[in-house]
């Protein structure tokens, strides 16, 4: 069973978003961009299935500017076995929607015919929650979303998965070919060695537009301002607990 | 203008906090039909038609719509689409399992975490965790939104809205349930609760989390953790707060123990007033704390719990 993974280019998740003062966005030149960290998830999860022998291939797909070369290569060097690069938009600083990013990954799965499709659950930029999901409506799959755990019943063609949900776990069976978004707990991705890093620059990566698979990426969404969200008053430090529950009975008159 | 509103609808019934949040949020616009999908779902109807601000309240029950399961509810939610300017839910997990999905299916974007309704198609949501919020406008026919909960105030229940049952239409079936484990939580609801007390990894480890229990029992408070305390096995999955988990906003929140990450902050900056208990002054949640106590949990925890 081949195994996708679409990753995402997005700021290091350790960088503080600063926004811009003109209001247009958030600045993104000069600002250190890393592999999505739920799609990092999902790329180990398809490595681990592949180690276990449930999967054949992996591939890895990423979509957007041509910089995103950097998160395929990171993927293959991690261990994924070749990677797709469709290029959407030349400023850093467009950011494809969802529903136009499922479009293109439609495309690419009617080529590329996995049996499962790993993704990141959210993108750590945008945090809309909705490619996996979209994905898998076009596709007219079935979708495990959140998920902890994933166990792959190659024989009957089931993938059995634990999701996280408001409440707590939910598990359900979903019919292969299916759509799993990973969340934060379903494992611990492994770092790339120095020798795999070496070998990832000579794994094949192929590259495509938007336009060659017909896709229209124009948003949906027009994005009107970007703005700082309103700053917290700077507040005090209390030497006591007696002197916490005092400010907080007589200022702040919470409790 | 008219707007169809799916119902946070669990096994326990109608959640009536999140889903009246959600309405308050969405009659800003007009008058909300309100869609109640499950496998029995009579009561929990019976108790949305009395949100205000519910025109009529929509039965559409069906086995296979029990466990809120993507394929058939978003299959239920296209055969009543038709004639809906704007289809909305809270934004939880359900929601955000289903509701894109349903987009897709309309041809239009779906919008996640909806803070601030500006018009019938401007909207504003957080990205970045909460680092930037966007202001967008849609170009869509249809708006499909789910609403960030903790930024609305739950409507009012006096209404007593007309009830209509819904004939079900033939729903794929391409997923299994297998089984739900959710444990009833003593105390309030974390997303709705007044006040949280949450601890991070110093907590160390489980039983531990005791003194962080009998705390929020004191306040009435509802129990919230970091992700590394959920990563380590400390707290269940679902006592996470941050970006990735769930978002509060009470009128006190106590963080004992964690350092303050930009994902944390995300889930608990809207708080009304912010207390910080940690051993390291430079402590990044100090910035965003009303009142900072640099301490050992493990003493001031057990004192503040005794001066309450
Ligand atoms: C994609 C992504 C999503 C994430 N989503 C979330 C999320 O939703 N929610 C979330 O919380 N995190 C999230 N994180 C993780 C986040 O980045 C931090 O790693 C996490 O919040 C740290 O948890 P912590 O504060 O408990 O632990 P630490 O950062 O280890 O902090 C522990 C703190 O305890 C203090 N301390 C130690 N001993 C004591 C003591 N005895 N008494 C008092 N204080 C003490 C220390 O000084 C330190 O400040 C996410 C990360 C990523 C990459």
């Amino acid at each position: 069973m081949k195994i996708l993974v679409p990753v995402k280019r997005v700021i290091d998740y350790n960088v503080k978003a600063r926004v811009k003062s003109d209001g247009s966005g958030v600045d993104l030149a000069n600002v250190k961009m890393s592999i999505n960290p739920f799609d990092e998830i999902a790329v180990e999860e398809a490595i681990r299935l592949k180690e276990k022998g449930q999967a054949s291939e992996i591939v890895v797909v990423s979509i957007g500017v041509k910089q995103a070369q950097d998160v395929l290569r990171t993927a293959l060097a991690m261990g994924a076995d070749r990677a797709i690069l469709v290029i959407a938009a030349d400023d850093v600083h467009q950011d494809i929607e969802p529903l136009a990013v499922a479009k293109i990954l439609k495309k690419v799965i009617e080529d590329e015919a996995p049996g499962l499709v790993i993704a990141g659950k959210q993108a750590i930029d945008n945090d809309m929650n909705a490619t996996g999901q979209m994905l898998s409506a076009l596709l007219g799959w079935s979708q495990a979303t959140f998920a902890s755990t994933l166990d792959i019943d190659n024989d009957n063609d089931i993938a059995r998965v634990t999701r996280e949900i408001d409440g707590g776990l939910q598990t359900i069976d979903v019919k292969l070919p299916s759509i799993v978004t990973v969340d934060l707990r379903m494992n611990e991705p492994r770092f790339a060695s120095l020798p795999n890093i070496m070998k990832a620059k000579r794994k094949p990566m192929e590259e495509k537009t938007a336009a060659d698979l017909g896709v229209d990426v124009t948003p949906r969404l027009s994005i009107i301002t970007t703005a700082e969200p309103p700053a917290r008053e700077a507040g005090i430090i209390v030497n006591s607990v007696s002197e916490l529950v005092e400010k907080l009975k007589n200022e702040a008159e919470v409790i | 203008m008219s707007i169809l509103l799916l119902a946070e609808v669990t096994e326990s019934g109608l959640a009536v906090d999140a889903t009246a949040r959600a309405v308050t949020a969405a009659r800003q616009l007009d008058e909300v039909t309100l869609l109640c999908a499950g496998g029995s779902i009579v009561d929990a109807a019976a108790q949305a038609a009395k949100i205000d601000g519910v025109s009529k309240v929509i039965i559409a029950e069906d086995a296979a719509l029990a466990h809120r399961m993507a394929e058939p509810t978003t299959a239920l939610i296209l055969s009543l689409a038709e004639g809906y300017t704007h289809i909305v839910a809270p934004a939880t997990s359900d929601a955000k399992n289903i509701l894109p999905r349903v987009a897709a299916l309309l041809d239009v974007m779906v919008i996640s975490d909806v803070i601030q309704i500006d018009s019938a198609d401007t909207f504003q949501r957080p990205i970045y965790a909460g680092n930037a919020i966007q202001t967008v406008k849609s170009t869509d026919a249809v708006k499909v939104l789910t609403i960030r909960t903790s930024v609305f105030e739950p409507a009012d229940m006096n209404n007593a809205a007309a009830i209509e049952t819904v004939d079900v239409p033939a729903l794929p079936n391409m997923s299994t349930w297998i089984e739900d484990k959710v444990e009833a939580s003593k105390g309030p609801e974390l997303s709705s609760a007044k006040v949280v007390v949450s601890a991070g990894r110093a907590i160390g480890s489980t039983e531990n989390f005791g003194i962080i229990s009998a705390l929020a029992n004191k306040l009435d408070a509802a129990v919230g953790a970091s992700r590394a305390a959920v990563d380590a096995g400390y707290a269940p999955n679902d006592w996470q707060v941050g970006q990735t988990g769930k978002v509060v906003a009470p009128n006190l929140y106590l963080a004992c123990g964690i350092s303050g990450a930009i994902q944390h902050l995300a889930g608990m900056k809207g708080s009304k007033v912010i207390v910080a208990i940690n051993t390291d002054p430079d402590a990044p949640i100090f910035q965003v704390a009303d009142y900072g106590l640099v301490g050992d949990l493990f003493d001031v925890v057990p004192q503040l719990t005794e001066q309450l």
